[in-house]
């Protein structure tokens, strides 16, 4: 799969995902395409779930910068 | 009347305006009545009379008071002035000089509120059509609120719960008293401008009518509308309901709400994502049973399941079309030999060679042509005989 893996993200990956479900069930595609559809779909599910896994949310305060750019400081609710 | 002090106007008048303002209950007097002529100047200041049943009193604002007004004063409106009373020298007039307008009965900001919420409605800030839609798969998510409390705090545990995935963006605001206002519309245009997320909620904790009053502001509100980010409002408990509720994509009872409204639950994703390995996996077997359905039926085809048995069967075939075809070409030939035996006897005796050997002859003009009356030759002309042995070569003397 020519596909960047790290940089995809999670919503795209699941309309994918959607997607091949979709053409594997209407049954059309030639048997060597399923397969590798079901490859692929495979992949992405394990990528899916392991982002979900794995994921842990940020949280930052966003600050106006020096020169009006946004910058990022980690957010605590004593500031 | 020579003996009696003479005032000048400016003198009367100052004398009436000291005499007014050395009242002490008259420099803090509240005033109720009824609103006419209501105007508001270029210069911010608002002029006006309250009326009731039997007389009038002239009224002026100052800029100053009058930016304090939460509602916009109209004729007809039953109100409450405080203010001093005084003189305005330049007419003579007595009048009270407002510092502060109160509607009497229905609360100033349940006006205001009304008075805003109809002005923006007319205008179509609240048309459905404008509504965006919320992304299902928020990544980034700006909240716009005060920076700390039990509002933010709440939100940022909820998406952390439902969707860990969403990056969330802080953007710390007052939320109220005079500055907020600014601030709020200051971040919406700051998100948007930079692009900092792809979902905002703004919104804060619950409180009083005027604890929220910022979401009730028209500029707050015109921001939101401007936002080409998606806005989903968050103000105060489920029965508080703020101008900025209208005119957000979305409105969300508190903030806890808005943060399960804008974001899936991961428990749903784990839920979709077996979903999707069976479906999926069920697809692909009931393809691949499709085609070892067919894969058999070919199988079962003679010429799969015994090949020589099916190539001795068809050699049979072809023996027996040969056996056939041969019948049929032997009878053809003998019928068409008979038929050239009859031909030839025919022809034979057809034979004008046979006529002559039985003793005719035949007469030929010098061209070749065969004489059959006297009157086709002329007299002297040179004939021939065929006999059937040799020719004569004879002249004719004469017709018959």
């Amino acid at each position: 799969m020519p596909k960047t893996k790290k940089k995809e993200t999670f919503e795209s990956a699941i309309s994918r995902l959607d997607e091949i479900v979709k053409i594997l069930e209407q049954g059309e595609a030639p048997l060597d395409e399923a397969l590798a559809l079901f490859e692929e779909g495979t992949g992405l599910l394990g990528a899916c779930g392991k982002q979900l896994d794995e994921a842990e949310q940020k949280v930052v305060r966003l600050m106006k910068g020096e020169d009006g750019d946004p910058v990022e400081r980690p957010f605590d609710e004593t500031e | 009347m020579a003996d009696r002090k003479i005032f000048s106007v400016s003198d009367l008048n100052g004398k009436v305006k000291a005499l007014l303002e050395g009242d002490l209950t008259l420099q803090n007097v509240l005033v109720q009545g009824e609103l006419s002529n209501y105007k508001v100047y270029p210069s911010g200041h608002h002029y006006f009379t309250m009326k009731d049943a039997e007389g009038a009193l002239r009224c002026v604002m100052f800029k100053g008071s009058a930016s304090k007004l939460v509602f916009k004063p109209e004729d007809g409106m039953k109100v409450v002035a405080g203010g001093r009373v005084s003189v305005f020298p330049r007419d003579g007039a007595y009048q009270l000089y407002v510092t502060a307008l109160t509607l009497h009965g229905a609360g100033d900001l349940h006006v205001a509120f009304e008075q805003l919420k109809e002005k923006l409605y007319g205008e179509g800030l609240f048309d459905q059509s404008h509504k965006k839609p919320i992304p299902r798969y928020p990544q980034r998510i700006a909240l716009i609120t005060s920076g700390a409390g039990a509002a933010v705090r709440d939100m940022i545990r909820v998406l952390g719960t439902r969707y860990p995935l969403a990056k969330v963006i802080v953007m710390p605001v007052r939320v109220q008293g005079a500055e907020a206002p600014p601030e709020i519309v200051g971040a919406l245009r700051y998100a948007n401008r930079y692009q900092v997320a792809d979902l905002i909620i703004t919104g804060r904790g619950g409180g009083s009518i005027e604890d929220l009053w910022a979401f009730n502001d028209e500029r707050v509100a015109r921001a939101i509308h401007a936002s080409e980010i998606p806005v989903i409002s968050a103000v105060g408990h489920e029965p508080d309901v703020t101008i900025a509720d209208f005119v957000a994509d979305l409105r969300a009872a508190t903030p806890s709400n808005a943060a399960e409204l804008a974001v899936p639950h991961v428990d749903e994703f784990r839920e979709s994502l077996d979903s999707d390995l069976s479906r999926m996996a069920l697809a692909i077997r009931q393809r691949l049973k499709l085609y070892r359905h067919r894969l058999d039926q070919v199988g079962q085809k003679p010429v799969m399941a015994s090949p020589i048995g099916y190539i001795i069967q068809k050699r049979r075939a072809l023996d027996h079309v040969r056996e056939r075809l041969g019948g049929v070409s032997g009878r053809l030939f003998s019928a068409k030999r008979e038929e050239y035996v009859r031909l030839a006897a025919s022809l034979d005796a057809m034979s004008p060679l046979k006529v002559l050997g039985r003793g005719y002859s035949v007469v030929k003009r010098g061209d070749g042509h065969v004489l059959r009356r006297a009157k086709d030759v002329e007299i002297g002309e040179s004939i021939s005989v065929v006999l059937r042995e040799g020719t004569l070569h004879c002249t004719v003397e004469e017709r018959g």
